[in-house]
Formats: structure tokens, C-alpha cells, sequence
């Protein structure tokens, strides 16, 4: 008597993510490359972009206006409560009206899991990070790119400008992703 | 007519803070450890110094000293893992701790109304009188419901 093989398993494809490896303030972070529009050196910044003086709004200091869109620089190093550093480069983050100062990227690698934050982080932490990721036996928080303004502090930023006087900059010499 | 009270003996691992020691029921504990390195990151919640790898998991580190002693550990020998609850959830969490730890049956007594939310009951051992922790009061955390919104504890990675 012959005995039928077992059905063969599927083959199911692992899904991955193409991430960005970055630093703030020696502080290493992770953030989807699909979400990231552009980078480009704080350099093309210099000059262009328009201060904010927002007293409660510490890590916004400036805008900048990128075809029809405001984009609000934020200062990563801020945002997370890390040392001042001195950034190098600035995420253009897409789907969002964020522009992220970070030092550096590390590196471009895949992620294969993402583990949701442990439930004991009941902060504002949640809304920070999309969750966490091994790599290289090291653990990455990966960033959220919607949760470095909330909407009321980008309400609070829009009352704040004029968007027709601030000049559009953001053309050429950044590095466009995907 | 009176009912005569059943005690129940229980299992309960004791582990050592600094000079005291404090007991967990036996069943929340999964294993104890030898310490591991700690990955940080920046967060607001209070008590948490971050999470290490433990068996492909991520698993918060959750430092109760302060709270129970008044003063963090200056060293710690094992980190004990144990299960904390949150709402209808439950995931790991590890809790430093000093010294070794003992497996012991016991009779719990109750806490009162009087004793602070942590602590879920006494128990006696060797002339010693010893708080029984609860947790899911001493650990922070995101109390969760059965919501669909609510987050899943693991999500693969999107494309």
C-alpha cells in the first residue's frame, strides 16, 4: 500500500521591509526607506529655510516649502529627549508635512520582523515608534514617521506662518528614494 | 453553622532585593537569567532601562527596586523573567534582581485594604514575613482590552 505524501507546504515568501539605518545623537533608529522621500545634507537648508519661534515647541526652529507642501524641520535630537548633536542630514519624510534632522545614516538593511513595543511602554513612546527590530543582535526602535507632530502642534505651527513667504528651496540637489 | 476556611499552599519563587526579599506566585515566572546586554532607546515611560534578547523575544527591562526599596540595585546578578498582564494580554518582563532565587510552597495571606496596590499578599517562610507582588500593579503598562484597535503583539514586516 502506498501512502499519499503529505501535501506539499506553500512556499510562503518572508516579507521584508527595506529600512534606513540612522543615528541622532549617536542614538541609533530605524525608519522604512518607503517613507523617506528624500535626504539631503542640512547644508541645502542653510539660508533658505524660515525660522519658527515656537516657545512650546522647542524641537520645530524652522520651515521649509517644498513645491505646494510646508515642511516643518524637526530636530530628532529633541523629539527624543537626546543630547544636542549637530545634524548632517534631513529626512524628507513622505506623507507627512516632517522634515527629520538626524547626524547620519548608518546603513541601508532589511528587516524580516517587526515586533509591536512592549505593552510596558505607556508613553509617549507609542506613538513614536512602529515598533522594534533585531538586527544583528541588536535591538532598533523603528521610528513612525506620522509621530514627530501631533495634529495639534502642526495646527499650532500652521497658525504660525505665512506659507506664501516662505521661499521654495527644497528643488535639486537631494537624494531621491525609491 | 461555620465553614472551615481552606488554605490553600501555593508555589511561590522568592527573590532578593538588596537586603530583602520579596515572593512572586511560581506561575508568573518563566525562567530566571543570567543578565544579558541592555538595548536603550529613548522613551518616557518611568522604571524601564530597556529590553534584552531572550529567546528571540524582546523583553522589557523593568527595574522595581526603586519602588520596593526606596533605592536602585547597584548590582544584580539575574534578571528573573516573568509574566505581566495587561488587560487580556500578557508578554514577559524582565526584573532585576540581586541573588538567588528559591522555589517554595507556602499560604498566602491576602492583602488588605491597608497595603499598598503592589502587593497581593504575605506570606510566611522561615520566621520571615514576606510580601507577595503583584506585577501587574508594580510594572508599568498599557492596560489593553479586546479591541479590534487594539495593537498585535507581533506584526510582520510590511513591504
Amino acid at each position: 500500500m502506498r501512502v499519499a505524501a503529505p501535501p506539499a507546504k506553500p512556499h510562503v515568501a518572508a516579507r521584508t521591509e527595506q529600512i534606513i539605518l540612522f543615528r541622532i545623537s549617536g542614538q541609533p533608529f530605524a525608519v522604512s526607506s518607503a517613507s523617506v522621500q528624500e535626504v539631503r545634507s542640512v547644508d541645502s537648508l542653510a539660508g533658505v529655510a524660515t525660522e519658527i519661534d515656537q516657545p512650546t515647541l522647542r524641537k520645530v526652529r524652522h520651515v521649509v516649502r517644498r513645491g505646494e507642501k510646508t515642511l516643518y524641520v524637526v530636530s530628532g535630537a529633541a523629539h527624543f529627549g537626546l543630547p544636542p548633536s549637530s545634524a548632517g542630514l534631513v529626512f524628507v519624510l513622505r506623507k507627512t508635512h516632517t522634515a527629520l534632522l538626524v547626524d547620519g545614516i548608518d546603513k541601508m538593511a532589511t528587516m524580516t520582523r517587526l515586533q509591536a513595543l512592549p505593552l510596558a511602554y505607556c508613553h509617549e513612546e507609542r506613538a513614536w515608534y512602529r515598533g522594534l527590530t533585531a538586527l544583528d543582535q541588536n535591538v532598533i526602535p523603528v521610528v513612525n514617521p506620522e509621530g514627530f507632530l501631533t495634529a495639534e502642534e502642526f495646527a499650532l505651527l500652521d497658525a504660525s506662518i505665512v506659507p506664501e513667504t516662505i521661499p521654495d528651496i527644497l528643488t535639486g540637489e537631494g537624494m531621491e528614494l525609491l | 453553622m461555620t465553614q472551615p476556611i481552606e488554605s490553600i499552599s501555593q508555589s511561590f519563587v522568592l527573590l532578593r532585593l538588596g537586603e530583602r526579599r520579596f515572593a512572586v506566585a511560581a506561575v508568573q515566572i518563566s525562567e530566571l537569567v543570567a543578565p544579558s546586554r541592555i538595548f536603550r532607546f529613548p522613551h518616557r515611560t518611568p522604571k524601564l532601562e530597556g529590553v534584552i534578547l531572550r529567546r528571540g523575544r524582546i523583553v522589557p527591562v523593568c527595574d522595581v527596586a526603586e519602588k520596593l526599596l526606596g533605592k536602585a540595585l547597584t548590582s544584580r546578578r539575574f534578571y528573573l523573567i516573568a509574566v505581566r498582564h495587561y488587560g487580556d494580554k500578557s508578554e514577559w518582563v524582565a526584573l532585576p534582581v540581586t541573588g538567588d532565587c528559591e522555589l517554595i510552597a507556602a499560604e498566602m495571606t491576602n492583602a488588605g485594604e491597608a497595603d499598598a496596590p503592589h502587593v497581593a499578599g504575605w506570606i510566611s517562610h522561615n520566621g520571615e514575613v514576606i510580601e507577595v507582588l503583584n506585577l501587574d500593579a508594580l510594572t508599568p503598562g498599557l492596560e489593553t482590552q479586546s479591541t479590534p484597535s487594539a495593537a498585535p503583539v507581533l506584526l510582520e514586516a510590511r513591504p
